[in-house]
């Protein structure tokens, strides 16, 4: 276990050093020379060359990428050109907006995703099924700004129209001014993201779920006379959520680092927001930024769900003695009921079933592979 | 489950290959054919934006600030003279997203196949070499997909400047790792296969392998995943636009257009309501093509799931 964690630390930190490199030399390769656009216009050449040299940018490559990885590793951003801000001060005065956006539209997106799966995969083939595959494939068709105007114009817009005027069409208000208007200002956006995000969840776990419902406990669990609903809900749903879990650690990963285009229809003012202004005012720090703090969330999201994965998996287990497991497996006893599920190499989702002396495994993505005995 | 067919016998039997198998599945699958219907008089449309420009009588660019705009300076409605309406600046709508498609349909296009390219290339070599090259090449895909890309690609595109040839490039360097994967993932089980040892006894070389003997295996998955990564590029062009980051303006795309008119969604709904259309049904003719390709080419993965 301490080994599988070490490996998947070491490889965050190879992610996010490569991300540092690739985001440097993005920075490094700009047409624009940095130090004319925070000059200004008018500026002589001996200003720019001034500000050149007070930021560094008169010394040689690798020293700058030094300084720069140097300033990484104490937190220090540096500053805005736009408004000379510190950058990490523009990222923590953002990151609430993010937050609850990213966290609202979970909520609304594993209910709606888990609820249209279940009910597609209760009855395969059946009207609920076909519905909830349009719903899917609606989703997974639309992009997400389209969505956003077509809730503006009928939530909003025809609403207020008929005189309603339960939805703000923008704005943000924060929760610790009134929790209230929060909600009220965020709804549309995280309808928004839930719808678009929603289908996946419904594919995902429709087919997770109609696999668990052939394994042989949900039979031994309809035989002890259990009802079917139970058994689904109870037995199978249970186990079938592993690769939701798996999807919802990286996604919401995916969008901690700013939800550019929801924030953008509806002006809430997150970091995906701040990131395309400052694309507008050519603020290099403020866009390396945020790019860095979105992977920073990504590799973290991976992490955890990886972890949570070696709890789930038996067999992700290295190098853990037979009664420590035990001990951890009697921990997390609630999870008592989750098949034994390994992330396929191909769709990286756990929706693999795995009886264990089989060698080789199907993915519902289609794929198979073999596995080779762990000793 | 399995439907056994029951009609009497025909005088004379003939051996189907599974392609023939494949495209008859495919033939008799209603949405298929609606989807390829769709698709076709799409690309009817992007060639003919110049005849139907003609046609109207409006260029895509023009600006016909009396007759289409009101007193006011809004858009002006569906008529006789504008089929579909005028946007924000006067301009034809019909004509517009008739050239919009042209570019929906090459950004789609050319940055799936870029994607499919470099995604078959790099999966095969890494499954079939192993070890290190293996591990490297599989942690990098690791890598490309772990991006945050939207973000990274409007920082790209802030430092390079938004144009066509970005735009395509961004989009097919973050979808390569993806097919990239799924190929790599195939490759692992089918160079297990006797037909790779027979070939490796015969004297192929490693090349003649992977690109002669695993390639025409990794057709189907190939296949299915360029008809849905066409999709994914098409919406990925239309949100970088859309946010001001893809084709630069006046040219006309979709996602542009659909960024114009959220100004003016209040007083003019057909300025949204056209594009929305037109993109909506490109990308969900694709996606339902795409999934009739895989049940088409590969009935069993449905069938696995559809278990009682």
């Amino acid at each position: 276990m301490l080994r599988f964690i070490a490996r998947r630390l070491l490889l965050a930190a190879m992610v996010l050093w490569l991300i540092t490199v690739a985001v440097f030399v993005l920075f490094f390769v700009t047409p624009h020379d940095p130090a004319r656009v925070i000059a200004g216009r008018l500026a002589t050449p001996q200003t720019v060359a001034a500000v050149r040299h007070r930021l560094g940018l008169d010394r040689p490559v690798p020293e700058q990428y030094g300084h720069f990885l140097d300033r990484l590793l104490h937190g220090d951003l540096g500053y805005s050109y736009y408004n000379s801000e510190p950058v990490t001060h523009l990222l923590l005065s953002r990151l609430p907006v993010t937050v609850s956006l990213t966290a609202g539209a979970a909520v609304i997106w594993l209910a709606l995703g888990i609820g249209t799966g279940v009910l597609a995969a209760r009855r395969p083939r059946s009207v609920a099924d076909r519905a909830a595959t349009v719903f899917v494939l609606t989703g997974l068709s639309t992009p997400t700004f389209l969505v956003g105007i077509i809730f503006l114009y009928v939530l909003f817009f025809r609403l207020h129209l008929a005189g309603i005027t339960f939805f703000p069409g923008g704005g943000y208000v924060p929760i610790t001014q009134s929790p209230a208007g929060w909600a009220q200002h965020l709804i549309l956006p995280w309808l928004t993201l839930a719808f678009v995000s929603a289908a996946t969840y419904s594919r995902l776990t429709r087919a997770s779920l109609l696999d668990v419902l052939g394994e042989g406990y949900i039979t031994t669990a309809r035989s002890k006379g259990l009802s079917k609903r139970r058994v689904v809900y109870h037995h199978g749903l249970r186990s079938a959520l592993t690769p939701v879990v798996t999807q919802l650690g990286v996604d919401v990963g995916a969008l901690l680092g700013g939800a550019v285009v929801t924030e953008s229809i509806f002006g809430l003012p997150g970091l995906g927001q701040l990131a395309l202004q400052s694309v507008t005012t050519q603020d290099l720090p403020v866009i390396v930024g945020v790019v860095l703090i979105a992977a920073v969330f990504v590799v973290i999201a991976n992490i955890v769900v990886d972890m949570l994965y070696a709890v789930l998996d038996p067999r992700v287990r290295l190098s853990l003695g037979a009664s420590a497991r035990a001990l951890l497996r009697r921990c997390i006893s609630p999870f008592r009921h989750w098949t034994m599920v390994m992330r396929c190499p191909v769709c990286r989702q756990s929706g693999s079933r795995a009886k264990s002396p089989r060698r080789v495994e199907v993915c519902h993505c289609g794929t198979s592979w073999s596995v080779r005995p762990r000793s | 489950m399995t439907t056994v067919d029951l009609q009497p016998a025909p005088t004379e039997i003939k051996g189907r290959g599974p392609w023939q198998l494949a495209g008859a599945r495919l033939r008799r699958d209603r949405v298929a054919i609606g989807s390829v219907v769709v698709i076709c008089c799409l690309v009817i449309l992007a060639l003919a934006a110049p005849l139907i420009s003609r046609l109207v009588g409006h260029g895509p660019d023009t600006q016909y600030r009396t007759t289409g705009l009101t007193p006011d300076g809004l858009p002006v409605g569906p008529s006789r003279s504008f089929l579909l309406g005028t946007d924000n600046l006067g301009r034809d709508i019909l004509v517009r997203i008739a050239y919009g498609a042209r570019i929906s349909l090459l950004v789609g296009v050319v940055s799936t196949l870029l994607a499919v390219v470099s995604g078959v290339v790099v999966g095969l070599v890494a499954g079939y070499s192993g070890g290190a090259v293996d591990t490297v090449l599989a942690r990098f895909m690791d890598v490309v997909l772990s991006f945050p890309f939207l973000l990274f690609a409007i920082a790209l595109v802030a430092v390079v400047g938004p144009s066509l040839r970005v735009a395509i490039l961004v989009i097919a360097f973050f979808s390569w790792a993806a097919v990239g994967r799924v190929i790599r993932g195939q490759t692992l089980s089918l160079r297990e296969r006797e037909f790779v040892e027979a070939a490796r006894s015969l004297g192929a070389s490693n090349l003649r392998i992977m690109f002669v003997d695993l390639l025409p295996n990794l057709t189907a998955p190939i296949l299915v995943y360029t008809t849905l990564l066409i999709p994914v590029a098409i919406v990925f062009e239309a949100t970088l636009s859309f946010l001001g980051l893809g084709v630069v303006p006046p040219t006309p795309s979709w996602g542009g257009m659909l960024a114009d008119s959220l100004q003016y969604y209040q007083v003019a709904w057909w300025f949204v309501l056209f594009p929305g259309l037109a993109l909506l049904a490109t990308t969900l003719s694709f996606n339902l093509l795409g999934d009739s390709v895989r049940d088409a080419l590969d009935p069993n993965a449905d069938r696995l799931q559809r278990r009682p």
